[in-house]
């Protein structure tokens, strides 16, 4: 029988108090930027960056991932989205784009941070061919100085770079080294940039650590809803001091937790996968649809689009360019390919025991919906695992359908219980 | 009428095309290999590909570009989802009803998202199928990109040595790169006629012509292309009183036939387009002294057409349209961009921006290769001809 309460998801640990602070501070820096020109801001891509170069040079990381994700969380996104379409997006174009050039042809005032215009628009191409029209759109809105970091795709089958690629990113990130050294004045510091690059390195291995947690039962923390949390500091603070500090913090909670069997909900009942970003305008009401079952997302694959720590990668201060290669390389979700996306799931299904995968599908970000049909058809009739496919949006508040949703989700945690009901009847020492 | 029979060659030639290429080009390419048994074929999707480095294997290049309108999707719909764009979802439907079999291997580039997935699933489903990937280059201002890309093209050629069983060699290559020069040198002078006297050739005809060269071997294309163009050279129709246009928006998947004749019969001369840009990628020839794949590489950054899939920082993005319409003296520019297609729809932003600063005017269309009523497209054009020219 479903549980007809719905569990209490507010989550206020200290970790998550830390992280409205620090989030805070950063934002505040932006605004700084912005309206004292405080300092130079770096426009860059979430997926695979080199954020620990701009660091190198004092540069203030931009995000207009996080700004559009940040105007959908507050639920301001829509005008900014329905401002760009006026001017000629479609309908069927990335909504994160489009709320950020809403944003960006307007006042760049938000309710978390004034936005400054860039010193320099470095598009990190991991994966993402929007990325790259994104920020040909806003060097054309901004005149700005644009740089397009290629990224050579995951292709080969072996799912591995070729030693060529790596030279070629290695390369162009001297490339930036002179772009940055122009913009800001700067020198170089090789030091420097080996100490930022161990923060990342620290920081990547305890948020490795944290994620290797949800293999326990109960999980200590939901590594969808909860991740999210994390991941705001790990992209916007990787390779400082602070950030670094956060995860220690965080490691520390999550396994105190673990250690007192503690989870996110009262009880775990199913432990699931997610494939998909979230839907950001809905979090919460998403979140209840599951919570309501008791089930707890062990493993996301959302978590990785910034990095892929838990396989084994971890910056190296001894290599700093070429491990800061590698990571946007290869240790990121999307700059793999699609079937090497395949395998991370199943590893996540298999080593961190869950019951069932649940995909959510969005329609502004192809990159992970394109094919989801394809991904559903091998986890179902390939390895036998109960797969629910669901659609909405990362960004638009237009495409989220709660009745539909709860439907959905209600009928497939109906059957699997169903399920878990017979299974446990017939194991040895069951009820029959 | 005069004209038509004057010069019965071209018509009948165009005419006997245009049942393959509405009916099933991968059709005809499958009689053409039951005739040469032991030629492999590799399917290319669009946009680009470097041809001259299987062509140089012995092998034969050929599109695949969807399914056309007459193709039932009825599997494929369930791996891709209704926002897809429809060529994904019918290349794969070919796959998964067997009518790629033909092919021996085939290959993708970084075109789009949904384009590089579709990679992906070809390969799980495909076992057989040997499915190459791409990663063209996306600075086109480092220092280090054509010592990258002729690295990938090297790592491509060592692939397709695999699949044909012996090494393909620089004599083989440069002989290859001077076949697709002058295949691509008479694609240029046939769009070069159609845009100075569109009255002489259709854009249905410069279509059909260009896209036999997708799936016939070069060689022959060349001969077709010569008598075509020598053909419509001596053609002598009066212009009608219709706008000139650029046309832009459809350089992946591919507008049914009936559409782009409705689009002039409404009151346009298309004077440029994009149609099947990949085929004819290049504005000069690729150099053939020295290394042909460091040529083909150079060729790639230095002398081939603007797209949309390619970004270079170079030049604004619409600056390339906006010289189109000076040079061929159009007047306007009609935007034909494929229902999903996320590139040409970005791209649409910054297209208008720039064509409203330049007071040109467009017109705004989508299409998918799967539809077969062009009523509504065909009135918006009339009634955008007509503001143009009775306003």
């Amino acid at each position: 029988m479903a549980k007809k309460e719905t569990p209490k998801t507010n989550y206020q640990g200290q970790m998550h108090l830390l992280q409205k602070d620090l989030m805070g501070r950063y934002f505040d820096s932006l605004t700084r930027a912005a309206e004292q020109g405080e300092g130079k801001a770096a426009y860059m891509l979430i997926s695979g960056n080199p954020v620990e170069l701009m660091l190198a040079f004092d540069m203030i990381p931009v995000y207009p991932e996080i700004n559009a994700l940040q105007l959908a969380v507050k639920k301001v996104a829509l005008p900014y989205i329905q401002k760009a379409e006026e001017i000629g997006y479609s309908m069927d174009n990335c909504a994160y784009v489009k709320a950020d050039v809403g944003l960006f042809l307007g006042d760049r005032k938000t309710p978390f941070a004034t936005i400054p215009p860039p010193a320099l628009i470095l598009c990190n191409y991991v994966g993402c061919n929007v990325y790259l029209q994104w920020f040909e759109h806003l060097a054309e809105y901004s005149h700005g100085e644009i740089f397009n970091l290629d990224i050579p795709f995951m292709r080969d089958p072996s799912g591995k770079p070729t030693k060529e690629d790596t030279e070629y990113v290695v390369k162009q990130l001297e490339e930036v080294i002179e772009v940055c050294e122009r913009i800001t004045g700067k020198k170089f510091d090789y030091q420097k940039l080996q100490k930022i690059v161990s923060y990342s390195g620290q920081t990547g291995e305890l948020w490795s650590k944290i994620k290797g947690l949800t293999k326990r039962v109960p999980s200590p923390f939901d590594a969808y809803f909860d991740s999210v949390t994390m991941m705001a500091p790990l992209y916007c603070l990787r390779g400082t001091e602070e950030g670094l500090k956060f995860f220690e913090t965080a490691y520390k909670e999550m396994e105190e937790k673990a250690e007192l069997g503690m989870g996110p909900l009262p009880e775990e009942r199913f432990r699931f996968v997610i494939e998909g970003p979230p839907p950001w305008p809905y979090l919460r009401t998403f979140r209840d649809l599951f919570a309501k079952w008791g089930a707890v997302a062990v493993a996301s694959t959302y978590s990785t689009v910034g990095g892929l720590w838990e396989f084994g990668f971890k910056h190296d201060p001894n290599r700093p360019l070429e491990s800061i290669a590698e990571h946007m390389l290869e240790w990121n979700l999307t700059n793999r390919n699609f079937l090497q996306r395949y395998d991370q799931i199943r590893r996540y299904v298999q080593e961190w025991s869950a019951d069932a995968l649940v995909i959510h599908s969005v329609k502004s970000c192809r990159l992970f919906s394109a094919g989801q049909g394809d991904m559903r058809e091998y986890f179902t009739k390939e390895l036998n695992i109960p797969t629910l496919l669901i659609e909405s949006d990362i960004e638009d508040p237009r495409y989220f359908s709660e009745a539909q949703m709860k439907n959905r989700v209600d009928a497939f945690f109906e059957s699997l219980e169903h399920k878990k009901i017979l299974r446990e009847a017939s194991a040895p020492g069951g009820q029959a | 009428m005069a004209n038509e029979k004057a010069h019965p060659a071209i018509e009948a030639l165009i005419s006997k095309y245009r049942e393959v290429v509405e009916g099933s080009p991968l059709e005809y390419t499958a009689d053409w290999k039951a005739k040469h048994p032991g030629v492999k074929l590799v399917g290319c999707y669009p946009l680009y590909t470097p041809v001259e480095i299987i062509h140089a294997g012995g092998m034969l290049p050929v599109a695949v570009i969807g399914g056309g309108n007459r193709l039932e999707i009825a599997h494929a719909d369930s791996r891709f989802q209704s926002f897809v764009c429809s060529i994904v979802k019918s290349t794969l439907e070919l796959g998964l009803t067997g009518q790629l079999k033909i092919l021996d291997g085939i290959v993708f580039h970084s075109i789009c998202d949904p384009a590089r997935n579709l990679a992906s699933v070809f390969t799980r489903n495909f076992p057989d199928l040997m499915v190459e990937y791409i990663h063209f280059p996306q600075n086109l201002t480092s220092r280090h990109a054509v010592s990258y890309l002729a690295a990938e093209y090297r790592r491509v050629k060592a692939s397709y040595e695999k699949l044909v069983g012996r090494p393909i060699d620089n004599e083989a290559l440069c002989q290859s790169i001077r076949v697709y020069n002058e295949q691509r040198g008479l694609l240029r002078d046939l769009y070069r006629l159609r845009s100075q006297s569109p009255q002489n050739l259709s854009t249905v005809e410069t279509y059909i012509l260009t896209r036999i060269g997708t799936f016939l071997p070069p060689e022959e294309h060349i001969a077709i292309l010569k008598e075509a163009i020598a053909a419509a050279s001596r053609r002598d129709e009066r212009l009608k009183d219709r706008i000139k246009v650029v046309l832009e928006g459809s350089f992946c998947e591919q507008p049914p036939l009936e559409l782009i004749e409705g689009l002039e019969a409404a009151g346009c001369y298309i004077l440029d387009d994009d149609f099947l840009l990949g085929w004819r990628w290049f504005s000069q020839d690729v150099a053939v002294e020295g290394d042909p794949i460091q040529n083909l590489a150079r060729a790639y950054l230095d002398r081939s057409v603007y797209s949309g899939v390619k970004h270079d920082t170079r030049e604004p993005k619409a600056k390339h349209l906006v010289d189109k319409v000076r040079e061929t003296g159009a007047s306007a520019v009609v935007i034909l961009a494929a229902k999903f297609c996320e590139p040409a729809l970005f791209d649409y932003a910054l297209y208008r921006r720039a064509l409203e600063a330049e007071g040109i005017p467009h017109l705004y269309l989508e299409f998918e290769e799967k539809m077969w009523i062009f009523d509504k497209a065909r009135t918006e054009v009339e009634t955008f001809v007509e503001s143009m020219l009775f306003d």
